[in-house]
């Protein structure tokens, strides 16, 4: 393999991308991560960034100040750059998901009238089941960014996932959502109540629906879907807009987790079921890793020495150490403490470093963010990972298999 | 702090990521050592339970995976299918065809239809006296109170009908705090500590359901006394690395250095988590049961993993 260009892998990556799915396990940082990547894009290029963020830490939203507007972008001040030390080349945006008003906007979008629209939205069904319809969250995501990328208002789009049941759920979200509407049963529901009946296929069904749940609360059911199904012709091929964006070549997945053995096998299976579906996975974020050094063998028996020789280190250390700082038996012990915290390290050092070489094989860009001991709350520490993200320790694989034709 | 186990039923929830499914699996594996029959339900079946108890696939009928400790995975269908053969007496399962069929479709438009089904099927399990524990890895805190509220908003959207009838008895065993209860894992970290914190908030007053315990999982021990903190700060500002270099005589200063900021970092972990952690203590009510469970170095995955977890939870219940 010949070694490829010396720009930063992730930079050649978003300069050819449009769009950026972040995505992965639930508690690896992936809305950190969604931020930091168009932070550091939005710094480095002089592009127009947005990061359409779903759920953000209460002070990464402040410093982001998406908190509690719903919808609406807002603009990242370049103050917040300054004041990290980053004089900005392009512009950072950030909006946060508002499921109830985009399904709410949607509706208005695709109702056939004002009327129905506001029969739909006044029924009491409707919340419940944008709440609760399975994968509804993962669809209105994918949805929205279909229309932010639409509007062509910006250069780069990163969103960030909503935490799924199933890390996949919202790769089809969009099939199912056509799926659903394109269903015989929904036609079979919202057909006048007698010819429900006549149809041999169905009694037993209606029968036992009948005993359980009770006419009434079937005939509810069934008038509103008989609204919604006003919008089937909009929403179904809407749906398919939105599944095909994410097949785009302008759209490629950042997959993010941590080296913990469970997240790990998650992230992997997730970029597997990129690869069936032929979507790019352009970026595999190993988050939260311990520096490599940890997992030094002169360090390890330094470890190993301050724990077998800590009464003779001490007592050399003593003389050194300023007075008033307690006795050799407590210098002792702090050496013992720290050679067995540094033991205990290095058993995760090497268990993610094993896990970090299983993951980089076959994957497109690879790249790994150390351990951050406090959490991110402002645009500096966003682009401290973003740094990491971009410049750090990365391993490109010599064919990706993920590419598209 | 007693008495968790001996609830009929516990759900056990928290934010993704923080290690729910080890906790349920060792809470039933302290449970069935205690000579309880109990039983594990995965709710959301990825095989996560599976995996913690090493025991091969789960399915919808529980399965002795210890002496005393079933398991099994929720399937929402298959509970539909038993729900249909137990309360309406439906004579095939062929005249259920069309009804397997139509499930996906009702259960997506109908609300709660699914979380009836996996609560029902709990209740159900709780009364007739299967187990005598049955610990839920349940949804996670975003999901947990639609979950746990379905009974409620069947009971207001449903007006007639079997189902009316038996969420009365569901809500009964649910509301119960001697019987059923909801432990939250969290770790000392700022979004799971936030959603521990809102969910302990709103969690009774909108589901009815009791919260029994918080569980503090992966908290870094404590490395040093504050005096020892100081030598350690000493030795660091200090340049002390040469001078453990020297007194040891065999190795570089740049080792001593790594293993110096390994334990700068542990102590730095620490601090993050304990301003975390203090949060979470102050938003709790006092008398609520809060265990602290270390952060696993070793294996944190398996068998292994739930062993440990059921020998500390063990410690710092007093069970």
């Amino acid at each position: 393999m010949t070694p490829r260009r010396a720009a930063s892998p992730v930079e050649s990556l978003l300069a050819a991308r449009e769009i950026v799915v972040a995505c992965g396990p639930g508690g690896v940082g992936k809305t950190t991560a969604a931020a930091a990547v168009a932070a550091t894009a939005a710094a480095r290029s002089g592009a127009k960034v947005l990061v359409l963020t779903v759920d953000p830490a209460r002070r990464l939203a402040d410093a982001l100040g998406v908190d509690g507007i719903g919808n609406a972008a807002s603009r990242v001040s370049p103050s917040t750059f300054t004041a990290a030390g980053v004089r900005p080349k392009g512009e950072l945006w950030a909006a946060m998901l508002d499921t109830k008003q985009s399904w709410d906007a949607l509706v208005r979008r695709h109702a056939p009238d004002r009327s129905t629209a506001d029969q739909i939205l006044a029924n009491p069904l409707y919340q419940n089941i944008t709440g609760r319809f399975a994968q509804s969250h993962e669809y209105i995501a994918m949805e929205r960014l279909y229309e932010i990328h639409a509007e062509g208002e910006y250069d780069l789009l990163v969103v960030d996932t909503p935490p799924t049941r199933n890390a996949l759920d919202f790769l089809d979200a969009p099939q199912r959502m056509a799926d659903f509407f394109a269903s015989g049963l929904l036609r079979w529901l919202i057909a006048p109540s007698r010819s429900r009946l006549v149809s041999l296929a169905s009694r037993p069904f209606y029968q036992v629906a009948d005993r359980i749940l009770g006419t009434q609360f079937l005939e509810d059911v069934a008038e509103f879907f008989r609204l919604f199904q006003s919008m089937y012709d909009g929403f179904v091929s809407r749906a398919q807009s939105v599944s095909g964006l994410l097949r785009d070549p302008r759209t490629t997945f950042m997959v993010v987790t941590t080296l913990e053995t469970v997240p790990a096998l998650e992230a992997a299976r997730f970029a597997e079921a990129l690869a069936e579906r032929h979507l790019h996975l352009g970026l595999l974020v190993a988050n939260k890793v311990l520096p490599p050094s940890f997992a030094d063998p002169d360090a390890e028996a330094v470890a190993e020495s301050l724990q077998t020789r800590s009464e003779a280190v001490a007592t050399a250390l003593s003389s050194t150490l300023a007075d008033g700082l307690g006795g050799v038996d407590q210098v002792e012990r702090v050496l013992q403490e720290v050679g067995r915290s540094f033991a205990n390290f290095e058993l995760v050092a090497r268990r993610e470093s094993e896990l970090l070489a299983e993951m980089s094989r076959g994957h497109s860009v690879t790249v790994t963010v150390p351990h951050l001991s406090g959490d991110v709350v402002d645009v500096a520490g966003l682009l401290e990972i973003g740094r990491h993200v971009f410049d750090g320790f990365a391993v490109r694989a010599d064919a990706p298999t993920t590419g598209l034709s | 702090m007693s008495g968790l186990l001996d609830r009929r039923l516990l759900f056990v929830t928290g934010k993704g990521g923080v290690g729910k499914t080890t906790v349920a699996a060792a809470l039933g594996l302290m449970a069935s050592e205690r000579g309880r029959r109990a039983l594990v339900c995965e709710v959301e079946p990825k095989g996560d339970v599976a995996a913690a108890y090493e025991c091969g696939p789960l399915g919808f009928v529980p399965r002795e995976v210890a002496p005393g400790l079933h398991a099994m995975e929720m399937d929402t269908e298959a509970s539909l299918r038993e729900y249909l053969r137990l309360n309406l007496r439906v004579p095939t399962i062929g005249r259920i065809g069309p009804v397997a069929r139509a499930f996906d479709f009702v259960a997506s438009a109908a609300p709660g239809v699914r979380e009836i089904l996996t609560v029902g099927k709990l209740c159900y399990e709780v009364r007739e006296n299967h187990f005598d524990l049955i610990v839920v890895d349940a949804s996670a805190t975003g999901n947990i109170v639609g979950q746990l509220a379905a009974p409620v908003g069947i009971n207001e959207l449903v007006k007639v009908g079997a189902v009316r009838s038996q969420t009365r008895w569901m809500l009964d065993i649910l509301g119960d705090p001697h019987q059923t209860g909801v432990c939250v894992v969290t770790t000392p970290e700022e979004m799971p500590v936030n959603e521990a914190v809102e969910l302990a908030g709103r969690l009774e007053r909108e589901t009815g359901v009791h919260l029994a315990a918080m569980v503090a999982n992966r908290v870094m021990p404590e490395l040093f006394s504050r005096g020892e903190q100081e030598i350690f700060d000493a030795i660091v500002a200090d340049g002390g690395a040469l001078h453990v270099a020297e007194a040891l005589g065999d190795c570089t200063e740049e080792a001593v250095t790594d293993v110096l900021n390994a334990a700068g970092l542990a102590v730095r972990i620490r601090r993050s988590g304990a301003a975390h952690l203090e949060r979470l203590r102050a938003a709790l009510d006092p008398a609520l049961p809060l265990a602290y469970l270390p952060y696993l170095f070793g294996r944190a995955y398996g068998a292994r993993a739930v062993r440990q977890v059921a020998d500390a939870l063990g410690e710092e219940l007093g069970e």
